[in-house]
C-alpha cells in the first residue's frame, strides 16, 4: 500500500470515527453519565490523533490533543459534563472534520481562518480544563515516582530505556543530541545514567560506548513517534519504551474493542498501540535466538521481559486472541471496494443483458429447441448475476438519516424549539448514488418541517399537543421504490394562505378548483420563495423548487399530505436502483413502450363495450371501480391507426391506479435503463430508454407523471362536467 | 584544534585544554591513567575544556568510577560551561559535580 492510498484510507475511516463522535455526543446530551459513550469518545479522538502522527498531520495532532485531555479528564470523572462542554465538544470535531476535509482536498496547510478557528477553539479547550495545562500535558500529572534502576513509574509519564550500542560513537553519532532531540517532544522527568558494563580506566575503549539511560518523559506523543526520535540509531542501541501507567486503560480498552481481523498477539498489541511494529519485530528475533522447543519463551513474555509492554496488556491481548479464534470463523467478512469497480460491473451486467435479449430472439427465431432452452437457462442466470449486482450498491439508509441528529439538535437550538427527531425503517435499503444524492434535498426538507412545520411550545400547549415537538424520518420499500417520508406534528399547511399567495403570484388562476394535494404542491413551485413563505426560514440550503427538481432528477416524485393543526408529511417517492429494471414490454404501432414490472398491477383487453359504455369520456368500468386510461397513442401521437384489438396495462403508483391503452403486450423484459440524450430530457412521460434484443430502441414510460397527468385530465374533465351542470 | 594537557604543581593537577571530544578521547585517557599512577588524589580542571561529547562525558566518567575502585580521589573542578551543559543532559552533576561551581551569570543569586 502505498501512501496515498494508506492516507486516503485514513481520511476515510476519520471521517467515520467523526460520525462516531458526533453520534456519541448527541447521546452524552441525552444521557450525561454514560461512561462508556465517553469511552467510546476518547477512543474515537485517540485514534484519530494517534494515526494522524503517522502521517505527520501535525495541525490535526496538535488540536486533537487537546480534545483528548479534555476528554480524558471527563473520563477520569475529574469534570463533569455539561452542556457548554459538549457544545464545545462538537464545535471541536467540527473543527476537526474540516482540518480533515483539508487535507483530503489539498493536503496542503490550513488556511488562515481556519487556524483563527482552531486557535480559538483551542484556547477554549484549555480553559475548560482549567487553564493551567500548558503544551499540551495534562494538569492533573502527578509527580512521577522514580525508583532508581528503572522500576515502574507511575503516572503518565513514559519510561524509555535506552543502552547504547558500543559502535554508536565510532559510527559519529552523539546519544546527546537524540536527548536533546527527546526534550523537543516531551519534558524529561527523570533521567538516570549507568555505565553497569565499563571496564578500568586502562583497559577501556575511549571510543565504545558503555552508557545506558533510563529517561522518564512526560509527553502526548504516541508510542510511535517517541521510537522515531531515535530512528537514526536504531541500529546502534537498544531501546524499550514502556508507556505510562496513565494509559493502561485506555490500551486496554483498545485491545478489548479491537475489531481487525489479527488473531497474533503481536499484532493485537500493535493495533492497540501499546508496542510498535519494531519492538515485536525485536521481540520475535529474541525468541527465535531462545531456540525452539520448551525453552522458547512466548512473545508475550519477552517483551514483557523487555519492558516493552505491560503484563496487564499482554494479558488482554491473549485474551483477545482467544476471543478472536473463536469467533473468527462465524464472522461475516467485509471488504471494501471502490465503487468505480462496481459501476463497471454493474455496466457490464447491463451489457450482457441487452446481449442475453438478443441471443435469446435469435434462438427464438432458429425455432431450435435446445438453442431456445439452453438460452433461457443462460437469461435466467444473467438475472440472476443482475439481481446480485444490484444488491451490491445497495445501502442502509439509517447512516443518511442519522446525520440528522446533529441537524435537528443545531436547528432547534437557533429556532429555540424544543424539537425531538424520531428514525424509522432506518435498515431500509437502497442504491448508493441515490443515498448520496437525496441528503441535501432531505436536510431543507427536515429543516422546513422544524422552521415553519412546528410551533412554538406555547402554541403547541395551548392546542394540547406536548410541548416537545416531533420530526418523524421513515423509509420503507413499496412497489419498487422506496418511500421516504418527512413528518411533523406541527401546524400544518395553511390552504388558504397558500391559494391566496398563489393566485398572486398568478400560479392558479382565481376561479380554480383545486384539490387539497394540488394546493399543497404548489409550494414546491418556483415562484414561491421559501423567504416569503408563511414565516421566514433563514434562507440557507436549496428552495422547495430545487428539491423537487432534484428529486425528480432521481426518477423519483414527491407529494404532500397536510391537516391543518395536526402536522405535516412529505412523501418522497424514488426508485431503488438508477441502473437495471424489470420491465414490461408493449407495442403502441411500430414503437415499443416498457413499462415497470413493478408498477403492472394486471392487464385486460380494451373491449368495444366498455368503450362504449364510458360513451366517450376516458374510463373503463373495472370490475365496479371507475378506472381512468389514457391512450398512448394519442398521448404520443403515434400515426397510424388504432390497432384492432386494443389493451389497457393496468398501473399503480402511491396508492392510484390508472389503465395505459396499447396495441400490443409482449411481456417481461430486462431492462437497461439508458439515460435519454439532453434533447429529450424534458418529454413528458419518458423516463429513459432501452435496447432491445432486436437492437431496436424502445422508450421506458414514467409511469407516476403518466398517472398524474391521467388523473388530473379526469378531474378538470369531471370538474368541467360540474361546473356545467350548475 | 587539538586536545592539550597542561600539568600544574607536582603533576597532581591537571588542566585540560581544547575539546575532550571522541578524538583525543584516547590520547585523554592514557594521560588520565598516567596522572592517577602518581598519587593517591590528582585534581582535573576542566574549565579549559570548551568541547565535551558523549565520549568525553564517559571518560570522566571512567575516571571517577577508576579513583573509587583504585582509592584515589579524583577532583573535577572548574567545569566550564560546555561540560557542564552536557553532565546536566546526563543528570550526572551528583556523580561528576565535585565542588560544581555555578557560573553566577547562570546560577542562582546565591
Amino acid at each position: 500500500m502505498n501512501l496515498d492510498q494508506a492516507l486516503q484510507t485514513y481520511i476515510e475511516e476519520s471521517r467515520a470515527l467523526l460520525a462516531d463522535m458526533e453520534a456519541h455526543l448527541l447521546r452524552l446530551e441525552r444521557e450525561p453519565a454514560e461512561p462508556d459513550t465517553l469511552n467510546a469518545l476518547f477512543r474515537a479522538a485517540h485514534t484519530i490523533k494517534g494515526s494522524a502522527g503517522l502521517f505527520g498531520l501535525d495541525p490535526i495532532v496538535s488540536f486533537t490533543h487537546g480534545v483528548e485531555n479534555l476528554l480524558d479528564c471527563l473520563r477520569a470523572g475529574e469534570m463533569l459534563l455539561s452542556g457548554e462542554i459538549v457544545e464545545l465538544l462538537l464545535r471541536a470535531r467540527d473543527h476537526m472534520s474540516l482540518l480533515i476535509a483539508t487535507v483530503a482536498e489539498a493536503g496542503e496547510a490550513a488556511g488562515a481562518d481556519l487556524r483563527a478557528q482552531g486557535d480559538a477553539l483551542e484556547r477554549a479547550l484549555r480553559e475548560t480544563l482549567g487553564g493551567d495545562v500548558a503544551g499540551g500535558v495534562p494538569a492533573q500529572a502527578p509527580d512521577p515516582v522514580i525508583a532508581s534502576g528503572g522500576g515502574q513509574i507511575d503516572g503518565d509519564v513514559w519510561q524509555i530505556s535506552l543502552a547504547f550500542g558500543g559502535e554508536v560513537l565510532r559510527n559519529g553519532l552523539d546519544p546527546i543530541s537524540f536527548i536533546r532531540h527527546l526534550a523537543t517532544i516531551g519534558e524529561i522527568v527523570a533521567f538516570s545514567t549507568h555505565c553497569p558494563d565499563m571496564p578500568p580506566l586502562a583497559e577501556m575503549d575511549p571510543e565504545s560506548c558503555y552508557l545506558a539511560c533510563e529517561i522518564g518523559l512526560k509527553t502526548g506523543a504516541d508510542k510511535r513517534a517517541i521510537e522515531d526520535v531515535f530512528d537514526f540509531m536504531r541500529d546502534d542501541c537498544e531501546l524499550h519504551i514502556m508507556p505510562p501507567a496513565s494509559l493502561l486503560p485506555a490500551s486496554l480498552e483498545r485491545i478489548t474493542h479491537a475489531r481487525g481481523p489479527e488473531d497474533r498477539v503481536g499484532d493485537i498489541l500493535v493495533e492497540a498501540e501499546v508496542v510498535t511494529a519494531r519492538e515485536v519485530d525485536a521481540a520475535l528475533a529474541r525468541q527465535e535466538a531462545a531456540g525452539a522447543g520448551e525453552a522458547r519463551p512466548a512473545l508475550g513474555e519477552v517483551l514483557i521481559h523487555q519492558g516493552d509492554a505491560p503484563k496487564a496488556a499482554v494479558d488482554a491481548a491473549l485474551a483477545k486472541q482467544r476471543e478472536i479464534r473463536e469467533h473468527k470463523v462465524a464472522e461475516a467478512r467485509f471488504i471494501r471496494v471502490h465503487a468505480d469497480k462496481l459501476d463497471a460491473l454493474i455496466n457490464l451486467v447491463g451489457e450482457l443483458v441487452i446481449a442475453g435479449a438478443s441471443a435469446a430472439l435469435i434462438a427464438r427465431r432458429a425455432n431450435d429447441a435446445a438453442l431456445v432452452e439452453a438460452s433461457s437457462v443462460v437469461s435466467r442466470l444473467v438475472e440472476e448475476i443482475r439481481d446480485n449486482a444490484l444488491t451490491l450498491r445497495m445501502v442502509e439508509i439509517g447512516e443518511t438519516f442519522n446525520r440528522f441528529h446533529r441537524v435537528v439538535r443545531d436547528v432547534a437550538r437557533e429556532l429555540g424549539k424544543d424539537i425531538a427527531l424520531e428514525i424509522r425503517g432506518a435498515e431500509t435499503e437502497l442504491d448508493k448514488t441515490v443515498v448520496e444524492k437525496i441528503a441535501d434535498p432531505l436536510t431543507h426538507l427536515v429543516r422546513n418541517a422544524m422552521d415553519h412545520g412546528i410551533e412554538p411550545a406555547e402554541t403547541r400547549i395551548a392546542r394540547g399537543k406536548p410541548a416537545r415537538g416531533t420530526v418523524l424520518l421513515s423509509a420503507h420499500h413499496d412497489s419498487g421504490s422506496i418511500v421516504i417520508e418527512v413528518q411533523d406534528d406541527g401546524g400544518g399547511l395553511n390552504r388558504e394562505r397558500i391559494l391566496r399567495k398563489a393566485v398572486e403570484r398568478g400560479l392558479v388562476a382565481p376561479s380554480a378548483t383545486l384539490s387539497d394535494p394540488e394546493v399543497f404542491n404548489l409550494i414546491f413551485e418556483p415562484g414561491f420563495s421559501t423567504a416569503e413563505q408563511v414565516t421566514n426560514l433563514s434562507g440557507r440550503g436549496v428552495g422547495m423548487d430545487v428539491v423537487r427538481r432534484n428529486i425528480e432528477a432521481l426518477r423519483g416524485s414527491v407529494e404532500i399530505a397536510s391537516r391543518e393543526g395536526t402536522g405535516t408529511t412529505i412523501r418522497i417517492r424514488l426508485p431503488l436502483t438508477l441502473a437495471i429494471i424489470d420491465g414490461f414490454l408493449t407495442r403502441v404501432g411500430a414503437a415499443s413502450f416498457v413499462i415497470p414490472l413493478d408498477m403492472v398491477l394486471e392487464c385486460l383487453e380494451l373491449t368495444a363495450q366498455s368503450t362504449a359504455a364510458a360513451r366517450g369520456r376516458a374510463y373503463i368500468d373495472l370490475r365496479g371501480e371507475v378506472l381512468p386510461f389514457i391512450r398512448l397513442r394519442e398521448h404520443f401521437q403515434q400515426d397510424g391507426d388504432a390497432a384492432r384489438r386494443e389493451n389497457v396495462v393496468v398501473v399503480h403508483c402511491a396508492g392510484r391506479k390508472a389503465g395505459l391503452v396499447v396495441d400490443e403486450l409482449l411481456g417481461e423484459h430486462q431492462t437497461v435503463i439508458k439515460p435519454l440524450g439532453k434533447l429529450f430530457q424534458n418529454i413528458q412521460g419518458i423516463s429513459g430508454s432501452t435496447i432491445l434484443g432486436s437492437g431496436e430502441v424502445a422508450l421506458i414510460l414514467d409511469v407516476p407523471s403518466l398517472l398524474q397527468r391521467t388523473i388530473s385530465q379526469e378531474a378538470s374533465a369531471l370538474a368541467a362536467l360540474t361546473d356545467g351542470a350548475r | 584544534m587539538t586536545i592539550e594537557f597542561e600539568i600544574l604543581e607536582d603533576g597532581r593537577r591537571m588542566r585540560v585544554r581544547g575539546p575532550l571530544t571522541i578524538y583525543g578521547a584516547a590520547q585523554a585517557r592514557d594521560r588520565f591513567v598516567q596522572a592517577m599512577r602518581l598519587g593517591a588524589e590528582i585534581e582535573i580542571d576542566l574549565s579549559a575544556v570548551d568541547e565535551l561529547d558523549t565520549a568525553g562525558f564517559q571518560l570522566l566518567l571512567a575516571l571517577k568510577q577508576e579513583g573509587r575502585r583504585k582509592g584515589c580521589d579524583v577532583r573535577l573542578v572548574g567545569h566550564s560551561r560546555a561540560v557542564l551543559e552536557v553532565i546536566d543532559l546526563y543528570h550526572m552533576a551528583a556523580e561528576l559535580g565535585d565542588p560544581l561551581v555555578i557560573p553566577a551569570e547562570s546560577g542562582a543569586p546565591y
